[in-house]
């Protein structure tokens, strides 16, 4: 499972990479999503792969998982939904201010 | 438990949403609870830093739930000034916003107050998920800040800090898992203490870790290679904003000298001291950059961003020594430099609104309408900010020059510093020359300014619209009066800093020191 794990973030993170370093607003925001989606699968991974357990404490329970990266990673996503509703609004505008939907606002002259 | 410690965050928080609350109440209402806010933050903090000065080391433990468990806040005497530094700003830049700047847009005010709200909280946390948490507000308001007032470059500038945040926000997020991941704790004081005693083996990942987070901080603080947003952000927003920014940087500052003094200090086993290598080089190539910046801006307002940069430049290559005396002197400077950009950027807002034709673009127009009061506050602030005796950048470089002294770099901090501020007042000297001598004639012909009324179409400002640039400018001789307090207190905070012990023993108490030191003691 964790090779599995490790390949899916390692994925996820290359194309998040790649899509941030394209022009357009548009790719950029996808590329910072799926950025997004691996850092929050990084840090519930931080308390360690198991499965099957509970993550409440309990006497008759001899072992649980760490809840602690679970209240993390539910923070992380509120805070990663605000900013990337954020940006999309922020990049509609800018594409209807400058009239272009490149990052710089406009894609340079070819000479 | 000393409740005035949560005050500066909850009063924002509160004000911020009785305000969005009131967004179609009028603009009046929404400007005298936004000044009463921060007024009574200045207060709150003003008794805070007493406390902070005079006492030991204060927690506040919410809900009750002990360290390393529960969220605290902890108030020493760096985090104490920082608040105070940063509520006395946000008074006076709200004082000059409601001479017009709020009247752009909707939400200023609320925005204004969350703003305050991310500061304060970065400052005060004692745990490093929840400077995560202060951040994204910290940053989520001044997003919308920078956006305030709108206008074609204001979006394009926006757009990519934004994205850059948010990138490093994703990055933060993966420092601080992988820290967890090794260590089991977020309180700072308690990762302090369990990388003191973290197995060998993980030594390199926990490196790692500390210099993933390095990476965020450096992109907050604006060195070199990270701070290209900087200038076009900082140059195209709204005055009273960009005033209320310098000390936004110094955010990124006060986290880098928190956690690689007190995670990654001395004790820190394997993960010892992982910065020394790194700040001071990368700090002076920012300050290089931001220097060559300052004199290549043909826009006022460019060359005062840039001007941050060389600030941020200056403080870190003095902090990367990592020796007491020269963190002192760091700090004597850092409020200096905080409030005369400030100013600076306030001061090239009226320049600005009184050149009709060419505004901060430093290319000749005609005089501007007030030419003896703007060009003697211009005079004063490029007398602070350039290090010139008597005010108080002189002052603080000495200090830190000679509080580098003992260092194996100091001829370069020396050159470095010394040389930046040689560029900073060719630059100044050569924006001043082109703004009040190298003039237009006036629509009449004539060219003396002096003489007439100012020309027509420009605004005049009264004694209320410039009060607040010149309390700003006023802090300068005010801290050169106050040298001697200022830099026994500066000691104080420098001491406490390099002692993490202290800091340990306030939140989780002597055994935890006993534990920490042990560490320290078996290697």
């Amino acid at each position: 499972m964790e090779l599995l794990f490790c390949a899916c973030l390692g994925v996820l993170i290359a194309c998040g990479i790649y899509l941030m370093l394209r022009g357009r607003t548009f790719p950029v925001i996808m590329g910072l999503t799926l950025l997004g989606y691996a850092v929050n699968m990084f840090l519930f991974v931080s308390g360690r792969l198991k499965t099957n357990l509970p993550a409440v404490i309990s006497p008759d329970q001899a072992q649980y998982t760490d809840p602690l990266p679970q209240a993390l990673v539910l923070t992380a996503i509120v805070i990663g939904f605000a900013m990337v509703a954020f940006v999309v609004v922020l990049a509609l505008r800018a594409s209807g201010e400058l009239g272009s939907d490149h990052v710089d606002g406009g894609e340079e002259k070819k000479s | 438990m000393n409740h005035l410690i949560i005050a500066p965050l909850l009063l924002p928080l509160v004000m911020g949403a009785v305000i969005v609350i009131g967004v179609n109440r009028s603009l009046a209402w929404q400007r005298t609870l936004g000044l009463l806010s921060s007024l009574a933050i200045t207060l709150m903090t003003a008794v805070l830093l007493y406390q902070a000065t005079t006492g030991p080391i204060q927690m506040y433990v919410l809900g009750d739930w002990s360290p390393p468990f529960g969220i605290i806040l902890v108030l020493d005497r760096l985090s104490a000034m920082m608040i105070f530094i940063t509520s006395v700003l946000a008074l006076l830049c709200l004082l000059y916003a409601v001479r017009g700047t709020d009247e752009q847009g909707k939400n200023f005010h609320a925005l204004f107050q969350f703003q305050l709200l991310g500061i304060n909280g970065a400052f005060l946390t004692g745990d490093i998920f929840n400077l995560f948490v202060f951040f994204e507000i910290m940053l989520l308001s001044s997003y919308g800040l920078v956006l305030h007032g709108a206008g074609a470059t204001r979006t394009r500038a926006g757009m990519h800090y934004v994205m850059l945040n948010l990138m490093g926000s994703s990055i933060f997020l993966i420092g601080v898992g992988l820290l967890y991941g090794l260590l089991g704790s977020l309180n700072m004081a308690d990762m302090a203490v369990r990388l003191a005693h973290a197995p060998a083996d993980n030594a390199a990942l926990l490196q790692a870790g500390g210099l993933i987070l390095f990476g965020v901080f450096a992109l907050k603080a604006a060195l070199m290679p990270l701070f290209f947003w900087l200038p076009n952000a900082y140059g195209f927003t709204s005055a009273p904003v960009a005033a209320l920014f310098a000390v936004m940087t110094k955010v990124g500052v006060y986290v880098i000298l928190r956690v690689y003094t007190l995670i990654f200090g001395d004790y820190a086993g394997g993960a010892a001291n992982v910065l020394e290598p790194w700040l001071l080089p990368v700090a002076l190539v920012t300050l290089v950059a931001g220097s060559i910046g300052v004199v290549a801006s043909r826009d006022l307002r460019r060359t005062i961003a840039y001007m941050v940069v060389v600030s941020v430049g200056t403080l870190l290559a003095v902090i990367g020594t990592f020796e007491t005396d020269a963190i002192a002197a760091a700090i004597v400077y850092l409020p200096h430099t905080t409030f005369m950009t400030a100013a600076m950027f306030l001061i090239a807002d009226l320049i600005r609104q009184q050149r009709l034709d060419a505004g901060t673009v430093l290319t000749p127009d005609r005089p501007v309408g007030q030419e003896r009061l703007l060009g003697l506050m211009f005079l004063g602030g490029a007398v602070a900010i350039g290090g010139l005796p008597p005010l108080s950048g002189f002052t603080a470089k000495v200090m830190m020059l000679t509080g580098v002294q003992s260092s194996s770099a100091a001829p370069w901090i020396w050159t470095l510093v010394l040389v930046g501020g040689l560029f900073g007042l060719i630059a100044l000297g050569r924006a001043g020359s082109v703004i009040f001598w190298k003039t237009v004639p006036l629509d009449d012909g004539g060219s003396d300014a002096y003489s007439k009324p100012p020309h027509s179409g420009i605004p005049v400002y009264g004694g209320g619209y410039v009060l607040p640039v010149l309390v700003l400018l006023a802090i300068s001789p005010l801290l050169v009066l106050c040298g001697g307090p200022l830099s026994e207190f500066a000691a104080a905070v420098a001491e406490q800093i390099s002692q993490p012990v202290q800091y340990v023993e306030a939140v989780l108490g002597g055994d935890a020191v006993a534990l920490l030191l042990s560490a320290a003691g078996g290697r």
